[in-house]
């Protein structure tokens, strides 16, 4: 059986050293050889002649993304600008300075008596600073440096950081769901009092649903924070999150895999959110993490944590011991539908060598029937098939519709309320586990860490509507 | 003891005083573009409203610049611990303004406007626009930094026979609309948030308070000479450089009006100037930045025990005062600094602004005003300071945080004033004094926007707006010169408003250019000057005036007495006119009047000859024809008809 191919994006070699004197960082073609025609590099001061006239300021490096047909300098005013390489006479220099970036990065002032918590970064934003080379924000600070940025989290706990790797959340894969899940069970082990994992938001509910199943029976909470504006910005969300997951980590009586986000755009409070049942609901604003088909667990300030509901896991202080399992099968897929689809994207997964498929269906859980003797196959190449819903909110319900009952048939098994991405996780843990196509469907179908609730309690589903009267009404009077 | 500064009043000093003292100014100016969406997302621009339909908080953290620094306005901000209110209405504010939504294209209806502009103004055009995010932290901006990218530098205008040198034109996003700012909470409209701008920057080429009034002029007027800028108050703000010898740049923000530029500036140069005393004076004691000693005691009422003698403020559950003393400073908080202002109050405002402590007084201090507590307090403060003669005790209270801030501050301030002018951002004040804001940002704020790319500004499109352009300014005086426009005409003609129907009335009215240029300029100045709405001219019914001139209906003294009347009275400037040509055919009714007067003069006597005579002729006659007949002409008549007579007898 031919193994499909891995994602190529996840990052699993170390990347290139970059050339020790790189002079000329980011030009290439006409601006490069304009640059050393000129004998000058970067972050030479220069006075450029041009047929636009002259312009006076520091070589910088160059966006990889940018064309070789500019240079750029930043002017004695702190703006940068691009010259035309085919308008430029000459260039003299006029001086050469190498900038160094530095980033404060301080001990973390240890006290006696304050929980222990620690940092374990992955990327992402709340870990990022600026990169001349590609003119974008880039996951490269250090948990250590965090803390000169956020000196308040020395309030709170005392830290420890550990950076296991620095990939965006889209590179997140296996290697770094187990790696991660390891980590945390050896810190539990080592006895801290609570355990944030610095993370992308974009992936950020699939690694809380994959920790949620990997790590069990946590002693102490695990917190997954993130940002939505990168920490290089005044306006950031990334510093508040990291003390409310810091405040929750330390503090919280909640022992479960979190998510600790914004609540409102306003820098208000932070949510903590069950780790299986939680998602990113826009790509950009700082509210984006919603808890689907519940309230949340629990408000965070810097004052205080206050539980929305009172069904979960309690800390258990002295215990250090955790279930770990970190069994992953990659070959699964989590398939869109839409009308229209053909059954052949069904069968290539099979032909590949899939073990399982999640589906998210249309309404209650459907696909078109062109899609049935395909999903037969699936079932005859003992393939597992969880059917979830698109619409996020509810249940699958195969039991409504004659289709549905069909699909049943054929093998596809509701998957409850579970998100679609928390099924897809779960069912690459659970085939990971076991061959044994029964006992995963008892894995897939008993709820571990709250991933299928036997409810939806009826505040679950909120989504405001703007424009209605006491919609609007309700919005003057709160900050957002 | 002898006063340490010398702060003299506004008006007192000649060009060269401000010459003398080594004066610069410069300008920044930001004016509004006249677009149909905002810069970088597609609200509509130029939609204000006070009411809102939501509200959202947030705060300011600074941050690290690409160069690895803290900038120093970025610390003092983050040191206020401001709430910031931002109120949103749908219409005009989407999730863009609001920092939750990445910015979209720049609008390109703004970068050509921006172009044109900074072709006007002779730049040098970049090849490529960089977004560059350049950081405010008082909250103006959701963001915390405003998307801003440069389209030319080093361009100049003409002025006065030099030039005024251009450093850099930027298209940027305006800012909120502050609309209250108390203790920790400030609040802000999102209206004008987004709209585009032009930054332009002046080299500091001014040598006079009134020439950057001036050049701000001409700036305006150039750029509005495009048509394509919003006009209209807050369309155009100005920022203020200024600086003397041995002083430093501060930045006067907020100007109202041009007008009241030359008392802000004479007024921060003589504030610069009392700084530079008192830190020769401080000197002179002995007192430097290394030797600087102050000493901080909580005096709280519950550490004291002293709870009827504090203020109201400190004396309530949980305020707290601390006392300062600054040693060997008695005499410096009174020295002044400006017309109304002494060094105590560059103290406070910084108390105010740092500490958040903004219910003034805001600090007392036993050499300003001692009076405010009872003489056992401050000795006991003093006592508690080990205070001696020589130094000045300061007393700071408030909400504990915000009183500890509040002496440091006081501290930090004093200590500054060892170093010299510290580098500032002022507010312009309604007395034409300014007062502390921020610390003045350095380039240390700005870094590549990373959320949009460069922009191309190819050959092609700057040259196709190069052939758009209006006429540049000095081009006109070159033509007007030309014209024999008097000298001192020449320049403030080309930049008013009246340029236009000037050339206008010259060209197609066949007016003489220099009385027309004598009447816009000098006769419009003593019109304003007598307090008359000038501005309310219109130019239609001036070029009117001008045309019924150019065609011989009415005289020169008519066209004066005609626009005079209706600066004056008030009465609509066409019946003016009417009345004047209608009474018309004054030339036929000329040899009535002579013997009108005529009769008058032969009763009477002229001991004092015949200049007394032709005088009074002349008088009679003016009074009888005012502005009928020009006043060449009636002389004429005078000399001819009465003069003879008076000879003969």
């Amino acid at each position: 059986m031919a193994r499909p191919p891995r994602n190529k994006n996840t990052v699993r070699k170390k990347a290139p050293k970059a050339p020790a004197q790189d002079l000329h960082k980011g030009y290439r073609g006409a601006a490069l050889e304009c640059l050393k025609k000129f004998g000058v590099k970067v972050w030479s001061d220069v006075l450029i002649d041009s047929s636009r006239g002259r312009f006076e300021g520091r070589v910088l490096p160059r966006a990889e993304s940018g064309d070789d047909q500019h240079i750029v300098i930043k002017i004695a005013s702190g703006y940068n600008v691009g010259v035309a390489v085919d308008a430029i006479t000459d260039i003299k220099e006029t001086g050469y300075a190498v900038a160094h970036y530095k980033i404060p990065e301080k001990e973390f002032p240890f006290k006696e008596g304050r929980p222990f918590v620690k940092l374990l970064g992955t990327g992402g934003t709340i870990a990022s600073r600026l990169d001349y080379r590609t003119g974008a924000v880039i996951p490269a600070f250090t948990p250590g440096e965090l803390y000169g940025a956020v000196p308040e989290l020395a309030d709170i706990c005392n830290l420890e950081t550990e950076k296991l790797f620095g990939v965006f959340s889209e590179n997140m894969g296996a290697q770094e769901y187990v790696v991660l899940a390891k980590a945390i069970a050896r810190e539990i082990e080592k006895g801290v009092d609570g355990i944030v994992v610095g993370h992308g938001t974009d992936t950020m509910h699939h690694t809380a649903a994959v920790l949620s199943f990997m790590v069990q029976k946590s002693p102490v909470p695990v917190v997954l924070v993130g940002s939505q504006r990168s920490s290089d910005r005044p306006s950031s969300d990334a510093a508040l999150n990291l003390i409310h997951a810091a405040k929750a980590a330390a503090e919280s009586d909640i022992a479960e895999v979190m998510v600790c986000m914004f609540g409102p755009t306003s820098d208000l409070y932070g949510l903590l959110h069950r780790g299986t049942r939680v998602r990113k609901m826009h790509s950009s604003y700082r509210s984006t993490f919603r808890t689907i088909g519940d309230v949340p667990l629990a408000t965070v300030n810097r004052e205080r944590i206050a539980p929305l509901r009172d069904d979960y896991a309690r800390r258990r202080p002295g215990d250090r011991k955790c279930v770990l399992n970190t069994a992953f099968e990659e070959r699964v897929a989590l398939i869109y539908y839409y009308p229209n689809m053909y059954p052949d994207i069904l069968d290539a997964l099979v032909d590949l060598g899939y073990r399982g498929i999640v589906i998210a269906g249309t309404g209650l859980g459907h696909v078109n029937k062109p899609c049935y003797p395909a999903l037969k196959r699936a079932q005859e190449a003992r393939v597992a098939v969880y059917m979830t819903v698109q619409t996020l909110w509810g249940y699958v319900h195969m039991d409504v519709y004659e289709t549905g009952r069909d699909m049943q048939r054929l093998g596809v098994i509701p998957a409850q309320n579970m998100l679609p991405e928390v099924a897809y996780v779960k069912l690459c843990w659970a085939l990971g586990r076991t061959d044994d196509l029964d006992e995963v469907r008892r894995i897939m179908l008993t709820p571990v860490a709250g991933e299928i609730t036997d409810r939806e309690p009826t505040n679950g589903y909120l989504i405001l509507q703007g424009g209605l009267p006491e919609v609007e009404e309700f919005i003057s009077g709160h900050w957002k | 003891m002898p006063t340490i500064t010398n702060v003299r009043p506004f008006g007192s000093l000649t060009d060269d005083d401000y010459r003398a003292m080594g004066f610069r100014g410069g300008l920044e100016i930001h004016q509004q573009l006249l677009t149909t969406s905002k810069l970088f997302c597609r609200c509509p621009a130029g939609i204000y409203s006070y009411d809102y339909d939501a509200e959202i908080l947030r705060h300011m953290r600074p941050t690290l610049s690409e160069m690895g620094e803290y900038d120093g306005t970025a610390l003092m901000e983050f040191k206020t611990r401001k709430n910031i209110i931002y109120r949103t209405k749908q219409e005009t504010c989407c999730t863009y303004e609001m920092d939750d939504t990445p910015p979209f294209d720049m609008d390109e209806e703004s970068i050509d406007i921006g172009l044109k502009i900074a072709l006007l103004l002779n730049c040098n055009i970049v090849s490529e626009m960089h977004i560059i995010r350049k950081q405010y932290l008082d909250g103006s901006i959701p963001t915390g930094f405003q998307r801003t990218a440069i389209v030319g530098v080093e361009g100049y205008v003409p002025f006065r026979g030099r030039r005024i040198g251009i450093k850099q034109l930027a298209v940027e996003e305006d800012s909120c609309r502050e609309v209250g700012d108390e203790g920790h909470y400030r609040i802000y409209l999102t209206d004008r948030l987004g709209m585009p701008l032009v930054e332009t920057v002046t080299h500091p080429d001014m040598e006079t308070p009134a020439e950057i009034a001036e050049v701000g002029q001409l700036l305006r007027r150039l750029t509005r000479s495009t048509g394509l800028v919003r006009t209209g108050i807050g369309a155009a703000r100005e920022d203020v450089n200024v600086s003397v010898a041995g002083g430093t740049r501060a930045e006067i923000k907020g100007v109202p009006r041009l007008k009241a530029i030359p008392r802000l500036v004479h007024n921060e140069a003589m504030r610069q100037r009392a700084l530079l005393d008192i830190h020769a004076e401080l000197k002179r004691r002995g007192i430097t930045e290394s030797s600087f000693r102050a000493v901080v005691v909580d005096v709280s009422a519950a550490a004291t025990g002293d709870r009827q003698n504090l203020p109201a403020a400190a004396a309530k559950e949980g305020g707290h005062a601390y006392a300062v003393a600054l040693r060997g400073f008695r005499g410096i908080l009174g020295a002044r600094t400006q017309e109304t202002k002494s060094f105590v109050d560059e103290i406070s405002d910084r108390v105010r602004v740092v500490a958040c402590l903004d219910r003034l007084p805001n600090v007392f201090d036993d050499e300003t005003s001692s009076r405010q507590l009872g003489d056992e307090t401050w000795r006991r403060l003093r006592r508690k300071l080990k205070a001696r003669d020589r130094d000045v005790v300061v007393l700071v209270w408030g909400p504990a945080e915000d009183a500890r801030l509040g002496a440091d501050e006081i501290v930090l301030r004093a200590h500054e004033a060892t170093i010299g002018v510290p580098s500032e951002t002022r507010q312009a004040l309604a007395d034409g004094t300014t007062g502390f804001e921020r610390i003045l940002p350095g380039p240390d704020r700005m870094y590549p926007d990373t959320d949009r790319p460069p922009i191309k500004i190819p050959e092609e499109r700057v040259a196709a707006l190069a052939s758009e352009l209006p006429e540049p300014i000095w081009t006109r005086e070159g033509r007007y010169r030309e014209w024999g426009v008097p000298e001192d005409c020449v320049a403030p003609l080309a930049a008013s408003r009246w340029a236009e129907t000037f050339e206008k009335v010259v060209e197609e009215h066949g007016v003489e250019p220099k009385f027309a240029a004598t009447t816009l300029t000098h006769k419009m100045k003593g019109w304003r000057r007598r307090g008359w709405a000038v501005d309310d001219l219109a130019p239609s019914d001036v070029e009117r005036t001008f045309s019924l001139y150019g065609r011989g209906k009415i005289s020169r003294e008519a066209l004066t007495a005609a626009l005079e009347a209706y600066l004056s009275h008030g009465a609509p400037l066409r019946s003016i006119l009417n009345d004047l040509t209608h009474r018309g055919k004054v030339t036929a009714r000329l040899p009535e009047i002579a013997k009108k007067v005529e009769r008058k003069i032969k009763v009477r006597r002229f001991p004092n000859g015949p200049a007394a005579m032709k005088r009074y002729a002349m008088g009679e006659l003016m009074a009888e024809l005012r502005g009928l007949v020009p006043g060449a002409e009636l002389a004429e008549i005078v000399t001819e008809k009465f003069l003879p007579k008076a000879k003969e007898r």
